[in-house]
């Protein structure tokens, strides 16, 4: 008997199922289709009702309604561009620079999120009693602590007290350090210089192959190969070669100092580096207890096997601990993604043109606050769901492969 | 999401479900409720700031109480709420405030995409640029390549863009939302140049560290009419605010103040007599929707707009802006009432 008839036996106890014949109303199941229906149509419905009633009362108002401004002319400039923008751009533009911001802070800080997340959680679990307060007290602050003072501290209590332009802190090669922000010198690729950066793709490429080879190698006889030198060798090693052997065929433009700023060269302003160190130092910590708690749930029994079976330390973790602790920590890791591209939006606060700043410059100037609302729920929504899809898969290939 | 985030969401809603706010007969609501309900700035000194007991006063302020006193025969009937240029649109939309009393410019999309209705200016401005004087600029033509510092959800932001764009100027915008960061940033040299409107600029100067080592540039580069703002759709409402500013203005061309008011009521001309009330017979209050003694009560418990304007933003304040443009047409200004008859 399988587990539905086994079901429909319990249920049908008061009219046996046996006999065939049961009224529609009885059937759980057409009464569950039933239900859903209705649900659907009545949901369906409010969201109708709600849209006609907005358009109406919109009309009413007499405020502007569609998305047809996104075709009109901005006239406000933006601070900080990955793409080319000026006030002479569409509003569809200025919230594409707006989504690109989000973007890019989001991803900067996922990835250093990361990196000082692990590090801490390591941390943590230290043998050495120092190490391990650091760590605890690095996570009891950041993660106690509002993002937005995060934020506010960076930008007020540390960038906003560096000195001016004139007065910059000199970094070395050309760089500097001032309250505008930070200024490096931009890289201008000469001809040639596609020759390295093709060189630096094959060696990526090659470097999959010989892992691949390397691996099949160790399987079927045992004989191990320095694979990290190779790839190393690979991934850097060659491009650089091409570059020096093409005789660096790149050239520099240094910030130089202008009459209020520092010119040419490239720059980060303080609201990205702000937002960007908050988002990182903060979520980091969050990262840091659900890397310690992935690896504390990996039995002891793991570690003292591996032992046994003569791994050395670091082959221990990196063969049997951190694969099994990974599993555990992927499923939270990608809620605290999410929140950061989420707490992004706090980009407001310092002036960062992020999607929700532009959007709302936008919405002051043309009133359309419900298409530009709609607009952010859907840019977030795609957001999520892209960055829970990647983790999805990352997970799915994580996850324990039962032989 | 952010707090912003969540309450545009919010004015959506409302917009959505409730929006009979903006065709419902306001003063009747106001009437209703017992107080008019103002938006106003978060703090510009001299239009909208409040006091470290919460106490506002202001320009802006004082209209607001005008309205007040025209409908209840009291000044203090009056409620603020303080909005960001970027909030303030929203807030009045979905009738969360009954009237815009907030340096707000009159522009043609508010008055038509935005669902707005304009029609008086208690003040008329013109942008500006502040810098630090240690910068050694004149002239606003020299700022080509500088850092500014602009509050964005204002014209301010669309007008520096063109006036840059026209002069062949290239410069960096640092967009804030809130008054109050912009005018830190500037503070702290993120930018090396504020833009607002002038009045804001005299205003915001006094917030400074150091007030004395910026100043404002010569140039005036857009028209800012600056007056209060209601929903389309509701023209009685429409009717009254309008006419509290042409009631103040009217009173400080026939030399009504809030001393003499008693007197001018009781032995004026016919124009003073008809304007504050003392006419038989007359019917402009009921017509208006409210009592026949409306322009004696704004005269008597707020002042005449040479009055308001004195005691907030005249010479003898902090701000000291002079009357200027903002002179009755009879002295060379732009404050012209229309007969009250
Ligand atoms: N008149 C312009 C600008 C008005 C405006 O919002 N100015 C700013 C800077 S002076 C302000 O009042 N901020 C105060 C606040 O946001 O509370 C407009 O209507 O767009």
């Amino acid at each position: 008997m399988g587990k539905k008839s086994m079901a429909d036996h319990a249920l049908g106890s008061v009219k046996p199922s046996s006999s065939g014949k049961v009224s529609l109303i009885y059937d759980p199941r057409a009464r569950g289709i039933f239900y859903q229906v209705l649900t659907v149509f009545l949901v369906a419905l409010f969201v109708f009702m709600v849209t006609q009633n907005t358009i109406h009362n919109l009309q009413k108002a007499n405020i502007a309604s569609g998305f047809g401004f996104l075709e009109g002319r901005a006239g406000f400039d933006i601070g900080q561009s990955l793409i080319e923008y000026s006030s002479d751009s569409t509003y569809a533009d200025a919230l594409l620079v707006g989504l690109l911001n989000t973007v890019q802070v989001a991803i900067a800080g996922v990835i250093t999120a990361s990196i000082i997340g692990f590090i801490i959680g390591l941390g943590r679990l230290s043998q050495n009693w120092l190490i391990a307060k650091i760590c605890q007290v690095y996570v009891e602050i950041f993660r106690n602590i509002p993002p937005l003072l995060v934020i506010f501290f960076w930008y007020k209590g540390v960038l906003s007290i560096l000195p001016n332009a004139k007065d910059s802190l000199e970094l070395p090669f050309g760089m500097y350090l001032n309250n505008r922000g930070f200024a490096f010198p931009k890289i201008i690729p000469e001809s040639g210089f596609g020759i390295a950066v093709a060189a630096f793709i094959i060696g990526i490429v090659a470097s999959v192959i010989v892992s691949r080879w390397a691996r099949q190698r160790q399987m079927q006889t045992g004989q191990q190969f320095p694979i990290g030198w190779t790839r190393l060798g690979l991934i850097l090693g060659l491009p650089i070669l091409v570059f020096v052997v093409l005789g660096a065929p790149v050239s520099f433009e240094y910030p130089e100092l202008g009459r209020f700023n520092l010119r040419g060269g490239s720059n980060i302003g303080p609201e990205f580096i702000s937002l960007y160190l908050a988002l990182s130092f903060y979520t980091a910590s969050f990262i840091a207890e659900i890397v310690r708690g992935g690896i504390k749930a990996v039995p002891k029994g793991q570690t003292e096997a591996a032992n046994a079976l003569g791994f050395r330390a670091g082959l221990t973790n990196r063969l049997v601990i951190i694969p099994q602790a990974l599993r555990i920590i992927i499923p939270p890791l990608t809620s605290q993604y999410l929140n950061l591209t989420k707490n992004s939006s706090l980009a407001v606060a310092v002036g960062f043109s992020d999607v929700v700043a532009v959007g709302g410059t936008m919405l002051n100037q043309t009133g359309q606050a419900v298409e530009i609302v709609a607009i952010w729920l859907v840019i977030y929504l795609s957001i999520s769901v892209s960055t829970a899809l990647f983790m999805n898969w990352f997970n799915a290939k994580m996850a324990l492969v039962e032989r | 999401m952010s707090k912003k985030l969540l309450s545009a969401a919010l004015g959506a809603a409302i917009l959505g479900v409730g929006a009979h706010a903006a065709s419902a007969a306001t003063l009747d609501d106001v009437k209703a409720k017992g107080f008019v309900q103002c938006g106003v700035s978060q703090g510009i000194p001299g239009f909208s700031n409040p006091d470290d007991a919460g106490n506002w006063s202001g320009l802006d302020v004082d209209y607001c109480r005008g309205i007040a006193a025209a409908i209840f025969g009291d000044a203090n009937a009056a409620k603020f709420t303080p909005l960001s240029s970027k909030d303030r649109f929203p807030a009045l939309q979905s009738g969360e405030v009954d009237v815009l009393t907030r340096n707000t410019t009159w522009t043609i999309s508010r008055d038509t995409s935005l669902g707005f209705n304009f029609r008086t200016v208690n003040y008329y401005d013109g942008q500006g640029f502040m810098v630090k004087k240690s910068l050694g600029v004149k002239s606003a033509l020299e700022l080509s390549g500088a850092a500014v510092c602009v509050q964005t959800g204002t014209t301010t932001e669309l007008n520096v863009a063109d006036y840059f764009k026209a002069n062949g100027m290239e410069y960096k915008p640092v967009v804030f939302e809130k008054e109050a960061d912009a005018t830190g940033a500037y503070d702290a040299g993120r930018c090396d140049v504020y833009t607002t409107d002038q009045s804001g600029l005299y205003a915001i100067r006094l917030n400074l560290k150091n007030p004395d080592e910026n100043m404002v540039l010569p140039e005036v580069i857009s028209k800012e009419p600056l007056g209060p703002a209601v929903r389309q759709g509701d023209d009685q409402w429409f009717d009254l605010v309008t006419w509290v500013h042409y009631a103040m203005v009217n009173a400080e061309e026939l030399g009504i103040t809030s001393e003499n008011v008693d007197d001018m009521k009781a032995n004026g001309g016919p124009e003073i007599k008809r304007m504050l009330g003392a006419e038989e017979g007359s019917k402009i209050g009921a017509d208006l929707g409210v009592s026949e003694d409306w322009a004696y009560n704004i005269i008597k418990l707020v002042g005449n707009y040479g009055e308001v304007f004195a005691r907030n933003v005249g010479p003898d304040t902090p701000i000291k802006i002079e009357r200027g443009i903002n002179a009755l047409w009879t002295k060379g200004g732009l404050q012209y009432g229309p007969p009250i008859r």
